[in-house]
């Protein structure tokens, strides 16, 4: 019996152990633990309270304060602190300061610090995105990850893997965003809870990295431990890349895949070349419904970023739809590049011109309004649509505040027209 | 161990967002986050709920952000235990990493209403009505999470293992 790439990545990780099957716990080394200035405040916390000394290595602890930063107040300013004094007293390498900081989920794999095959775990739900490159990345909390730093391990559930079959080329318009939302609406918020999900199928072929890791960041959206596309030549080239320009500690690395007798919980397929562009309506990311579907829904405001959509091919579609177009007057419009990369490219490129000229806003990168941080708080009343991954209730500030899902594109036409709208409205 | 209090009943999906809303992610102070649990589920909880209090939820509860000062929140407000027909994974790997004390029952949760007041027997695994006859059975605990809830959470058994690995 086989396993699959999911079962493969924690067996490797999990040492002493000969053979895995879901249900099993395991103790797994971690390549990677990563925190953000909301979650490793604690998991200092836990760390210094057990009394070590030093870091399992200082090379594998990722702190990025992407939350509140650029400091939104100042018990954030305090938070952030913390991290950057652990940072320098721990000999951590991968702490990033503002001007060099992303959003955690983008800036990782842009540096190639993660790596296909590898096992990483993140104080932050969204750490699912990393399963993009083909390795095993899931969300835990602080103390997982102050105890991760301490002891380089993580106490882990050997999850099901349900089998998501995509098949048929995207129409124009359509990315990875709304595939994952399609699935999630499908699936429910909880359909795939404590399990994993595993993407294949010849659409994979026409997704880039950046629809993969939109697909993979919202797996937990569905109630996944993980998602995860095996690695192929797409995959191979952008981490090669990414080695090449930032020349990270680790240049090598084993890619996985599963193998051909693994066995699933379930395996679901999906036609995806009649998909037309998805937003989810309030309050959870399984109410998806094709855009043709909302008539005359008025947004007070347009976000496009995060580590779902803030990624650079994300903010090339927003200026391709916004290029000679006004913003209605009645909407703001925030764009956020989800790293320092991204923003440079996207100022080179003049989508940050596009983005300007057409009266929107250009910020620096950060989580901004996605949690209700910062940067575009709503207020009681007002709605938005955004390309962020969650539309819980009060999810972008008021409690009454609505928030809608989409892609880039649609961001944008709706950006234009003022309701939410598809770029052939325009 | 047994909790017994009076029951908050929540429905199905709620988030960490609304156990704790974002605006208070500026601090991990306990007993400040305390002060706004389950405020965007309901925002007088804090004055309707009083110490050895019970939550019931739904399904999939605590889903969304990996926040910790979800179940931190709850902890410090007092609230003995959660109950709900399933827990979202990240949620439940806190409840237990910190040793807030988590009960996974269907049917008590489909019987059991607000205002209710409850027994919850952690040894045995059973919920009952106070005055009622009868009990609801909880789900047992893997093996090794017992072992991370006997010692008070993650941070109790990691601190078994710092000293052995001091040694």
């Amino acid at each position: 019996m086989g396993y699959t790439i999911t079962e493969k990545i924690l067996l490797s990780h999990s040492r002493g152990t000969r053979s895995i099957a879901p249900g099993d716990f395991v103790m797994a080394d971690v390549d990677l633990c990563l925190g953000n200035d909301v979650t490793s405040p604690i998991a200092i916390k836990e760390f210094r309270e057990l009394g070590f000394d030093r870091v399992f290595n200082s090379k594998r602890v990722l702190l990025v304060p992407d939350h509140f930063l650029p400091a939104k107040d100042m018990k954030s300013a305090n938070q952030a602190r913390l991290l950057k004094d652990f940072a320098e007293e721990f000999k951590i390498d991968n702490y990033f300061e503002l001007g060099e900081m992303g959003v955690e989920h983008a800036l990782l794999p842009e540096r190639g610090i993660i790596l296909p095959g590898d096992l990483m775990i993140g104080a932050d739900s969204h750490t699912c995105t990393h399963g993009a490159l083909g390795a095993f990345a899931t969300g835990v909390g602080s103390t997982d990850l102050g105890y991760a730093m301490a002891f380089g391990e993580c106490w882990l559930k050997v999850p099901e893997t349900i089998k998501i079959v995509l098949t048929g080329k995207p129409r124009k318009w359509v990315g990875g965003k709304d595939i994952i939302l399609h699935i999630i609406s499908d699936l429910g918020v909880s359909g795939a809870l404590y399990k994993a999900m595993e993407f294949a199928g010849d659409t994979l072929q026409y997704l880039d990295m950046d629809d993969r890791f939109s697909i993979c960041n919202m797996a937990v959206e569905a109630g996944a431990k993980n998602g995860i596309v095996p690695p192929d030549k797409i995959t191979e080239s952008y981490v090669k890349a990414a080695i090449r320009k930032y020349k990270p500690s680790r240049k090598t690395y084993k890619a996985v895949k599963s193998d051909k007798d693994a066995v699933y919980s379930e395996t679901r397929e999906y036609n995806v070349s009649k998909l037309e562009p998805v937003v989810a309506a309030p309050d959870l990311p399984s109410n998806g419904k094709p855009v043709s579907g909302y008539k005359n829904v008025k947004v007070d405001q347009v976000v496009v970023g995060s580590c779902t959509n803030g990624r650079i091919s994300d903010l090339k579609t927003a200026a391709s739809v916004l290029k000679g177009k006004r913003v209605s007057p009645d909407v703001r419009l925030v764009v956020i590049p989800a790293t320092q990369d991204v923003y440079r490219e996207a100022v080179k490129q003049g989508y940050a011109e596009i983005f300007v000229k057409a009266g929107g806003t250009f910020c620096t990168p950060s989580c901004g309004p996605c949690l209700g941080g910062h940067m575009g708080i709503l207020s009681e009343g007002e709605v938005a649509l955004a390309t962020t991954n969650r539309n819980f209730v009060g999810r972008m500030g008021h409690p009454k505040s609505l928030v809608y899902l989409s892609n880039p594109a649609i961001a944008a036409a709706s950006a234009v027209k003022g309701i939410i709208a598809h770029p052939s409205d325009l | 161990m047994k909790f017994k209090g009076k029951v908050h009943k929540f429905g199905d999906n709620v988030n960490t967002d609304e156990i704790i809303p974002a605006r208070y992610l500026n601090t991990s102070d306990p007993e400040e986050l305390a002060k706004h649990c389950m405020e965007d589920a309901d925002p007088e909880f804090v004055e309707k709920a009083v110490e050895g209090d019970i939550i019931f939820g739904g399904e999939n509860f605590g889903c969304g952000s990996s926040r910790e000062h979800a179940p931190i929140a709850i902890k410090a407000f007092g609230v003995s235990c959660v109950v709900a027909k399933s827990f979202a994974r990240i949620f439940y790997r806190n409840a237990i990493n910190i040793g807030l004390p988590i009960f996974t029952s269907e049917d008590a949760v489909r019987d059991i209403k607000t205002g209710d007041k409850v027994e919850v027997d952690a040894v045995k695994g059973q919920i009952k009505k106070v005055g009622r006859k009868g009990s609801f059975n909880v789900e047992v605990f893997p093996k090794f999470i017992k072992e991370i809830v006997a010692s008070g959470g993650l941070m109790g058994y990691a601190a078994k293992k710092a000293r052995r690995v001091k040694q």
